[in-house]
């Protein structure tokens, strides 16, 4: 078969400046430091000493000697955790930024999709966006014009086609914006986290789709997803990368697992200084912990107790909208349940201020069943914006010890299927 | 078994997209008529009387000139009624300033576009000059109208004003691309820029004609603008008093071409990390 892209020795590097100095990159900034610069060197020159290597700018390697290579047809799922590389690299794939070193060889028509409706305008009316950006995404006029019904038809934005997208709701916006995307035709297609949009139903018929364009042909698709349930269905292999460097590269399922197995802590607990705490400037998560009942932090559990799963963060600005919340998901990657501090009757809300916060959630006891479970922190600003949409990134056990049967104890508890294991009585109709 | 070797597309590889440059430019062609065609049914979206201030903008501008330097100041028109005199220089400085300040800011309200989408980034400044110039033809309408008011019949001259409306937009053009790729990497620009429109428009022969500068004639064409000014005056008022001062003309036509060499040098030096930067 023959080669779709090939990747050699392909390395980006970004110049950091670190705190204290003054990130300044304003002109004058520029200016003043040309001068501070020669003054420091003069200063050193009458002192007689060498001047000292400058310790402000870092490089940083996004990316550092990456080699590998993708056949035509295959379906590569990349994985790794928020700043591991890979929107850099599908950032060099599609052309936005230069490699610092290294070569990438594509073979055939590269579309990208690192985001759904770029360069939609507001002010346009959805017809007038879809030929616009159709155009950004590299179709020909007469391409969109043959797509068009089949375009408006899935977006099911009809009747709405001459009115500016900027009096759509979020979700026609959405919806126009991935029809459009879904009709590009290429050989190759490098598809950054876009299904995360939309609500649940519109991202089942996205992922749909997108199974039947990734299947369709001779066409080589990358697929960047926080959703391992997507990378499972949609990809064939699956390469993980961590802090610039490829781990591992086999088979989707076994690279998920192993994933979720060794790239999670096991401790029961995380902590983040300044440095690296996820979050911006309205919110930062300072830690997670598993807890038992007594406030232990624990990592392995009997399925007949409660397990807390706590949150500790600081929020710099309140905001209404604020969404704190979680995913579980077992080992193959599978979402069990999303929960939201806001799920409950408005009364029972944990209060949350500016400063630091700490909420807990109960896991109910009877629930899950025997095997390791991840949790992935999530908190968004509702409906507009992801803070944190990150992997899972803790793990615990569980072992089940809460069945009652004779027929089902833990003695004999891994032979049954299903997600959960929920006991409830049954009974004799009256 | 020997690996062929196969043949590839499209190499990626740093400082490599220098030859594909200008290919891709040709490929992008219909994203590049889009933008501009985007921009020019966007810009007056929700605004009351829509066109028309393309109209307006330049009318003003030369009744006040008219008055200031044609009935107060009483500069010499040499024949000509004077808000022609005006409005023939206004056409070209309007072009050039609004398709310069535009341009300037096109790449940044733009970078959600560079930061996710590949392509040739000279697209985007380039599609707000052509918004300009359709602005331009709609104002050069009025000038028609004026002609017609003063009775004012234009000389064979006025064949060559496509050759100085060419010299405008690759002024327009370059001077924009340089400072629009200054403008991503240094914010300070967003101040400069108006303030040089804004200067601009005093050192340029607009209010007046350039024979009032006299024996710095020559110096004074090293700003561009004088050549064209005179080059639209030439063009469209004719006759004798509007002949054409040689060397100023060369000069100011040899800087438009240094401008833009440089510019689309330092544009396509820039280019490449636009995404990293903006």
């Amino acid at each position: 078969m023959s080669i779709a892209i090939k990747v050699e020795k392909l390395s980006k590097s970004y110049i950091i400046k670190h705190k204290g100095e003054s990130v300044n990159d304003s002109l004058s900034g520029v200016i003043t430091d040309k001068i501070k610069g020669t003054l420091q060197k003069s200063k050193n020159l009458i002192k007689n000493r060498s001047s000292p290597k400058a310790k402000s700018k870092e490089e940083f390697w996004a990316l550092n000697d990456l080699n590998f290579e993708i056949k035509r047809g295959e379906r590569v799922g990349i994985i790794g955790h928020n700043g591991a590389g890979k929107s850099t690299l599908l950032k060099i794939l599609s052309r936005i930024t230069e490699p610092t070193t290294g070569r990438i060889s594509t073979n055939g028509r590269v579309a990208s999709l690192l985001e759904v409706g770029t360069g939609f305008h507001p002010e346009l009316s959805g017809r007038e966006n879809i030929y616009l950006n159709g155009a950004i995404l590299g179709m020909h006029r007469s391409e969109i014009k043959n797509k068009f019904d089949e375009i408006i038809s899935f977006s099911e934005v009809g009747k709405f086609l001459d009115t500016p997208v900027k009096r759509y709701s979020s979700g026609m916006y959405v919806r126009l914006a991935f029809a459009v995307a879904a009709y590009l035709e290429s050989e190759i297609l490098i598809v950054d986290e876009v299904l995360s949009v939309g609500d649940a139903q519109f991202q089942k018929k996205c992922l749909g789709k997108m199974q039947d364009i990734s299947s369709e042909g001779e066409r080589t698709v990358l697929f960047v997803s926080h959703n391992m349930q997507a990378i499972t269905n949609l990809c064939n292999r699956a390469i993980l990368i961590n802090k610039g460097k490829i781990i591992q590269d086999d088979k989707a399922s076994k690279v998920i697992q192993n994933y979720l197995m060794f790239e999670t802590s096991k401790s029961g607990f995380i902590e983040w200084n300044n440095e690296d705490a996820l979050g911006d400037s309205t919110i930062k998560l300072r830690g997670i912990k598993i807890l038992d009942q007594a406030n232990n932090i624990r990592n392995h559990f009997f399925s007949k107790s409660k397990i807390r799963i706590q949150l500790d963060f600081e929020i710099f600005k309140m905001d209404d909208l604020l969404v704190i919340g979680f995913d579980l998901t077992n080992e193959d990657g599978i979402v069990i349940f999303r929960s939201y501090h806001h799920d409950s009757k408005q009364d029972d809300w944990p209060h949350l201020k500016t400063g630091n916060n700490s909420i807990y959630y109960e896991i109910p006891a009877e629930l899950l069943r025997e095997g390791t479970y991840h949790i992935s922190p999530k908190i968004s600003l509702h409906a507009i914006k992801w803070i944190i949409n990150s992997d899972p990134i803790l793990s615990f056990d569980i072992e089940l010890n809460h069945g009652v049967s004779p027929y089902w104890t833990y003695y004999n508890k891994s032979n049954r299927p299903g997600i959960i294991s929920l006991i409830a009585p049954w009974k004799n109709v009256e | 078994m020997i690996a062929t070797p196969q043949e590839f597309d499209l190499i990626i590889e740093p400082g490599r997209s220098e030859k594909n440059y200008w290919n891709d430019l040709w490929r992008f062609r219909e994203l590049f008529l889009f933008m501009a065609w985007k921009d020019i049914l966007v810009r007056y979206k929700q605004t009351v009387i829509g066109l028309a201030w393309s109209i307006i903008r330049p009318v003003l501008t030369m009744i006040v000139f008219t008055v200031i330097f044609g009935n107060l100041a009483k500069l010499p028109s040499q024949g000509v009624p004077y808000p022609i005199l005006v409005y023939a220089a206004m056409l070209p400085w309007q072009f050039f300033s609004t398709s310069f300040s535009d341009a300037s800011n096109s790449l940044i309200t733009n970078s959600n576009m560079l930061t996710k989408i590949y392509f040739p980034r000279m697209i985007i400044p380039a599609s707000t000059v052509i918004v300009n110039l359709v602005d331009f033809l709609i104002s050069f309408a009025i000038l028609v109208v004026l002609m017609f008011w003063y009775s004012f019949v234009p000389g064979w001259n006025i064949l060559y004003l496509p050759f100085f409306l060419f010299l405008t937009f690759i002024l327009s053009l370059s001077t924009g691309l340089w400072v629009a790729a200054l403008n991503v990497k240094y914010r300070d620009f967003k101040f400069i820029v108006p303030f040089v429109v804004q200067f601009g428009l005093y050192i340029s022969p607009v209010g007046f004609s350039s024979n009032v500068v006299g024996k710095w004639r020559l110096l004074y064409s090293l700003n561009p603008m004088v050549g064209i000014i005179d080059g639209f005056r030439c063009c469209i008022l004719g006759g004798k008093q509007q002949q054409i001062y040689l060397p100023g003309m060369l000069l100011s036509i040899g800087m438009i071409i240094l401008i833009a060499i440089f510019s689309v040098f330092y544009f396509r030096k820039m280019e490449k990390t636009f995404a990293d930067v903006i």
